[in-house]
């Protein structure tokens, strides 16, 4: 191929291309991250300690830069003590990805250091339900305002300007006032997510409520259809593909307020087996908890995806 | 070349003669009098429609063709109660307009079938709207899909459906409800000329065998001529009534009749109607200026 053909402007690639451009997609940043991991010398800024040599505060497998290794080894032979030894190696806060790989299964299988302590299955449930309830609920309000919004200008104008204005205002900072309402536990989590989705949720299901080709509307009117039968048998089936579709990224968005609720009140979830890891230092575990984010959003959204294709077969295949 | 010399437009056959005189007896069907249309625009308000006139008889076919600009769209969605007129009323059998309803059945160049409804089930809009049950729904749907010739694509859904089969199912659409009038804005604008010439005939086939007055919105003069008994031919700014004429084209049509004499005759008089040679000073300037093109080194010098 060309390179016109891999570039050219809004065409589909080929099937085969086409799926081995989304694999390098996953494939490049892994490679950096293998490379900075394991070529010593594109990075690995520290040392970690084998022999502690005639440094009397160096201990073996304490980690220093390699400026004060140096200058330390350099001292050890002046003082004719036997030097350090080492190996380069980087900082803690990168794992490698094989460390983070064997953490993904190792979190799930260590036990808790106290018994207080949750497993990773129990905090991840947490926040998955938090999530959930914070999504359902915004949606239960958000989905019918916005459709009304998008359907009858008063209620456009009797929502919008105010839901416009609160929009500004970050969710996370109602996190102090939503502990005193709700207490310290779940309810301010869910609170803050709703806070974070349902005011964009409105305006953008709203936007894409007016962006139903009006003459469907007109069409329907000629067939002696009124206003009730308009807004439930012409708007809310000509919008729901995609409205779907805006709640799939909105699911998204939910997923970003995911740390900021948890860490309102008492952290839970995920946020509080990541800080928790990260006191530690077991970054491995850290990466790996980020990871399961990161896995458990796409392959939901991909799920969504797949179910919205058999929901909706009027939708030509993208 | 000598010029082809041809009867008058205004020469009708006894036979067509005739027919227009009984036409003309029958009851008026829809009435548009006095009809108004202004629309504000940042430049002032801009005249659409000036003092529009015509009566539309039982089961007449009318075509209404004009320039473009001339409002003919705009007229048409105030029939269909689309649009309100600014003044003026339009009377339905006698009864006031003042709405979209059933009764005036409409298809639109864009086709408009609902994406999430099978064939059949666009077709059962109108019937369930109109208070029909299910199941006696369905089975005028599928009588309504079977006179269009779609049998085999009742489940089908539109994005399946060749442009062609859309409007079919557009037309079934709108008389399913059986209006007493169908109003067609452009319907087959969009279609390329042999599955055009196959909708026109499909039309007259069906105007021919249901009760039912057509107003068909079109800027193709051969489409208005082979469609229509009348043709109500306006001009633009403002949007007025320019003549109505009563095609001396014998009833009923065919495609043979395209080159005829009468066939001929009446689109050279809408050619000058549409199209006239003076156009004025606003189109003057409507005019490419090749003057101005240098011909340096073409191979091949002229195209004649």
């Amino acid at each position: 191929m060309s390179s016109s053909q891999w570039l050219a402007v809004r065409k589909n690639l080929p099937a085969k291309p086409r799926a081995m451009v989304a694999f390098f997609s996953f494939l490049l940043p892994i490679t950096i991250w293998c490379l900075v991991s394991y070529v010593p010398f594109l990075w690995h800024p520290m040392v970690e300690i084998q022999d502690k040599g005639g440094v009397a505060y160096f201990k073996s497998g304490m980690l220093v830069e390699r400026e004060l290794f140096e200058q330390e080894r350099l001292t050890a032979i002046e003082n004719q003590l036997q030097p350090p030894s080492g190996i380069r190696t980087n900082p803690i806060y990168l794992p490698a990805p094989h460390e983070v790989a064997v953490a993904l299964y190792t979190s799930f299988t260590t036990e808790p250091k106290r018994r207080s302590e949750k497993w990773l299955h129990e905090s991840l449930w947490e926040s998955i339900q938090v999530i959930f309830w914070g999504f359902v609920l915004s949606s239960l309000f958000g989905v019918p305002l916005g459709i009304l919004a998008g359907t009858y200008d008063f209620f456009s104008r009797l929502f919008e300007p105010f839901i416009e204005f609160f929009r500004y205002l970050p969710a996370p900072a109602f996190g102090a006032l939503a502990v005193a309402i709700l207490g310290i536990y779940h309810q301010p989590k869910i609170a803050i997510i709703f806070i974070g989705t349902f005011f964009q949720q409105v305006l953008v299901i709203a936007n894409t409520t007016r962006k139903l080709d009006p003459s469907l509307l007109e069409a329907a009117q000629t067939l002696g259809a009124k206003n009730k039968a308009l807004l439930f048998k012409v708007v809310v089936p000509g919008v729901l593909p995609d409205l779907y579709r805006d709640m799939r990224i909105l699911l998204g968005w939910a997923w970003t307020y995911l740390i900021v609720s948890e860490l309102v009140g008492t952290s839970s979830g995920i946020t509080w087996f990541i800080t928790q890891q990260a006191r530690y230092k077991n970054f491995d575990n850290v990466f790996a908890a980020i990871m399961i984010i990161g896995i458990i959003g796409l392959s939901f959204d991909i799920l969504l995806a797949l179910i919205g294709k058999k929901l909706f077969p009027w939708q030509k295949a993208q | 070349m000598t010029p082809i010399v041809l009867p008058s437009y205004l020469d009708q056959s006894a036979a067509v003669k005739d027919r227009f005189d009984r036409l003309k007896q029958r009851p008026v069907s829809l009435e548009v009098k006095h009809l108004h249309k202004h629309f504000d625009s940042a430049g002032g308000q801009v005249t659409a429609l000036q003092d529009i006139n015509f009566k539309a008889y039982k089961r007449e076919f009318v075509c209404v063709i004009g320039p473009s600009g001339c409002g003919k769209s705009t007229l048409v969605r105030i029939l269909a109660g689309l649009e309100t007129p600014s003044s003026g009323s339009v009377l339905l059998n006698g009864k006031a307009v003042t709405g979209p309803g059933p009764d005036r059945g409409m298809v639109f160049q864009g086709y408009t079938l609902f994406p999430w409804l099978s064939v059949k089930r666009n077709v059962m809009f109108g019937l369930i709207e109109a208070g029909h049950g299910k199941t006696t729904a369905e089975e005028q749907a599928l009588q309504w899909i079977e006179l269009v010739g779609l049998s085999r694509f009742v489940d089908s859904y539109p994005h399946q459906l060749s442009g062609g089969m859309k409007q079919r199912v557009a037309i079934a659409r709108a008389l399913a409800n059986q209006p007493q009038i169908l109003l067609m804005d452009e319907p087959f604008g969009a279609l390329d000329p042999q599955t055009r010439a196959k909708m026109q005939s499909h039309l007259m086939e069906i105007w021919k065998n249901i009760d039912i007055t057509v107003v068909f919105i079109t800027h193709d003069l051969d489409e208005a001529i082979y469609l229509a008994d009348r043709i109500l031919v306006l001009k633009a700014h403002p949007g007025e009534v320019n003549e109505v004429i009563e095609v001396s084209v014998p009833q009923p049509r065919d495609p043979s009749q395209l080159l005829s004499d009468e066939f001929l005759a009446t689109k050279r008089r809408l050619e000058e109607l549409i199209h006239p040679e003076d156009d004025g000073d606003e189109l003057a300037t409507d005019k490419l200026n090749m003057v101005r093109m240098v011909h340096v080194n073409d191979q091949v010098p002229s195209v004649f």
